[in-house]
């Protein structure tokens, strides 16, 4: 049933992204509506696959690539749809649910079978520590396609060629808002994330940090989004700059996310 | 029964023509009612605005109904009868129709999608309802109208594009700031466009507004009238630290911001957004400054630039609505065509229930004392006679056929159905 359940999922997330990248090229309030409700539905549906799992395991279902992609994309559009809720972003999905779906697909091609445990991750450690990462990295995702959103729409304005996304892209004062709210939102949990990591680690192999390959990936992410509150706070920088700051965080992420997967190397071999 | 227009816009007549002839105040409601007395008007409406002066009536003869209302019309504003007639324009059915969706969907107007010509038209319904002036034709027709012009305006997107230029400015302003209520609005120089587009500005509501002008009184002057302050010429690029949105006009042959000075302009408001609009020309400030980062300058042609790509969108806009209008325009002349049958196919029956009636009558008389039970079949076979006659000529006046008028004519001539169809 699991397998169906992520499945089905995956179809809708599939769905919701057509309809939202036709959106791009031609909006109506129908298609927007319809788009909510496919992915309202893919969620529902990766919810309960996600809940299926943890009963049907034991544990927090992020132990293996597959589950940890899953949750992730789980965690993306829980945040979107806060987003979606709070500011009504027309076109917000468009930027969002393409990524979202090429993280599900990928996780569908992840092996997915439950397997005991490895004693390492038979810790309390492994819920706080993964749901503060993948929340925080979610977060960072959402400030990647705002910060996209960003650089269409001052593009627009800059050249002066004014379009009918110009029309329907909010505000730029709006997406650079929005932006710094997503990072200062995922910045704390992304850092506890690491402090937790470091307890934890200690806790399994006696050392704080041991400079795997994500661990230093992970300081990497952490300098730059450090770097983009500090410049803003100190030397106002904000809308391009922070735009594109945030979209080269989230590449590190990604590079941190898949790259180290396919080296296989360092602890976090697991994941 | 046909619908019948007559009237003037601003594309064929001068404003000074155009308020000889327009209804205003206690002129338009006297002005309808001595319309709808015109013998020949059965119902009417008068729609006047300041772009155009329309009569709309349900009329059975254009010709006599144009020679009495131009008459009417000259009497009515003391004007001379002779210089009406080639002043107006004048349709009847299917043109009239036409003419009236078009006024409504605003592709009559001078500035094509604007939306105010949608309530005129409301108000002059309103009014001619209040008055009693119109009936099943008109109604019909005004209210056909308004759905349509509703379906074009979400159907197309006429009416979304900025058309002007101090709209323009509005529109590219909130597409750089969330929220124009917390926003500084400067006015730099004076001169009708600036403070056209400074109006606009203040209008959709900023939080501050600042004036600065070489002459320091005429800044003042300025000031009291858009409720800001005023500012010392030598201040402004002091005061431009916390100013959000700026409207430049002066006649300086020279830039009056330079990209050195606004770069520390940006560094101590923190980079945030600044959105300049340029209208002098000379150019008073230096184009570099589009440059900067969060700087956004426009100047007068590009605000131009602007408002000609969005009438280009609109015309393309425009296009979809007159097919839209082609396609309501058929289903109301079915509608209409309908409307002629039905008095004819009701008369028809009534004309055979009062024969059957009259020769039942007749022989019941004649023929004393038979039984009830030989009445009814009596009865019986006279209504399925009658019934069985008729038939055919109502199914043929149902059916939808692209010669009705003739049928209608015909069938009324056959069967001797003469004078009024009962409308009401």
């Amino acid at each position: 049933m699991g397998v169906i359940l992520f499945e089905l999922a995956l179809t809708f997330y599939f769905a919701a992204t057509i309809v939202s990248i036709t959106e791009l090229f031609k909006g109506s309030k129908i298609t927007a509506k319809i788009m909510v409700l496919l992915a309202a539905v893919g969620f529902a549906i990766h919810t309960v696959d996600i809940i299926y799992r943890y009963v049907t395991a034991g544990h927090i279902p992020i132990t293996n690539p597959h589950e940890a992609t899953s949750f992730f994309s789980w965690c993306i559009v829980l945040i979107f749809f806060i987003l979606q809720f709070r500011y009504k972003i027309s076109l917000l999905s468009s930027f969002i649910m393409p990524i979202v779906f090429i993280l599900m697909l990928s996780s569908s091609m992840l092996p997915r079978e439950i397997k005991p445990l490895s004693p390492v991750l038979h810790s309390y450690w492994l819920g706080i520590h993964t749901i503060l990462a993948f929340l925080g990295n979610a977060a960072f995702a959402l400030a990647f396609g705002i910060g996209f959103m960003y650089l269409v729409q001052e593009h627009y304005v800059k050249s002066k060629r004014l379009g009918d996304l110009f029309e329907r892209l909010p505000s730029l004062q709006t997406l650079d808002e929005i932006n710094y709210r997503l990072i200062t939102f995922g910045f704390p949990l992304f850092t506890l994330a690491i402090i937790t990591g470091a307890l934890w680690a200690e806790s399994a192999w006696g050392s704080y940090w041991n400079w795997d390959p994500r661990e230093t990936w992970s300081l990497i992410t952490w300098f730059i989004y450090a770097i983009i509150l500090h410049a803003r706070f100190v030397a106002g920088w904000r809308g391009k700059r922070a735009a594109l700051l945030s979209m080269i965080g989230f590449l590190t992420i990604l590079i941190a996310f898949f790259g180290i997967k396919l080296l296989r190397t360092g602890y976090h071999v697991f994941l | 029964m046909k619908v019948f227009v007559v009237g003037l816009n601003h594309k064929i007549a001068d404003v000074d023509v155009r308020e000889k002839l327009a209804f205003n105040g206690p002129k338009l409601v006297e002005g309808l009612i001595k319309f709808k007395e015109l013998p020949e008007v059965q119902e009417a409406i008068i729609l006047s605005t300041c772009n155009r002066v329309e009569l709309y009536a349900n009329v059975n003869d254009a010709k006599i109904a144009s020679e009495s209302t131009k008459t009417f019309l000259s009497e009515f504003h003391n004007l001379n009868r002779g210089s009406l007639d080639n002043a107006l324009y004048i349709y009847d059915d299917i043109n009239a129709i036409r003419h009236i969706f078009r006024v409504a969907s605003s592709l009559d107007s001078m500035v094509v999608g604007e939306p105010q010509i949608l309530g005129q038209l409301k108000d002059a319904f309103e009014l001619a309802l209040t008055k009693k002036t119109t009936g099943i034709l008109l109604n019909k027709l005004m209210k056909k109208a308004i759905s349509v012009a509703k379906r074009v305006r979400t159907d197309t997107r006429i009416a979304e594009n900025a058309v002007s230029i101090s709209f323009a400015a509005v529109e590219l302003a909130k597409k750089i700031f969330t929220d124009l209520s917390r926003r500084v609005f400067m006015l730099l120089g004076a001169g009708e466009m600036a403070e056209l587009a400074a109006r606009h500005l203040i209008g959709s509501g900023v939080k501050e507004v600042l004036v600065s002008n070489r002459t320091y009184e005429r800044a003042c002057e300025l000031a009291s009238e858009f409720n800001g302050r005023p500012v010392k010429f030598d201040d402004f690029i002091q005061e431009m630290v916390r100013t959000d949105i700026i409207i430049c006009s002066t006649g300086a042959p020279h830039y009056i911001i330079t990209k050195s000075q606004m770069q520390k302009v940006m560094k101590e408001r923190k980079q945030r957004q600044v959105f300049i609009i340029d209208i002098s020309v000379p150019r008073n400030i230096d184009p570099e400054i589009n440059g900067l980062d969060n700087v956004y300058l426009y100047n007068v042609d590009d605000l131009r630039g602007v408002v000609d790509a969005n009438m280009f969108e609109r015309q393309k806009e425009a296009e979809k609505a007159e097919k839209i209008i082609e396609e309501e325009l058929e289903t109301f002349l079915k509608w209409q065509s309908s409307l002629d049958s039905v008095p004819t196919i009701i008369a028809l029956r009534e004309k055979a229930e009062e024969i059957k009636k009259e020769e039942l009558d007749k022989l019941f008389h004649k023929i004393q004392g038979i039984g009830e039970k030989e009445k009814e079949a009596i009865e019986y076979m006279a209504t399925a006679l009658t019934n069985k006659l008729i038939h055919p000529p109502t199914a043929a006046l149902k059916e939808d056929s692209e010669n009705k008028d003739a049928l209608v004519a015909a069938i009324r001539r056959l069967y001797g159905i003469n004078g009024e169809k009962n409308e009401d």
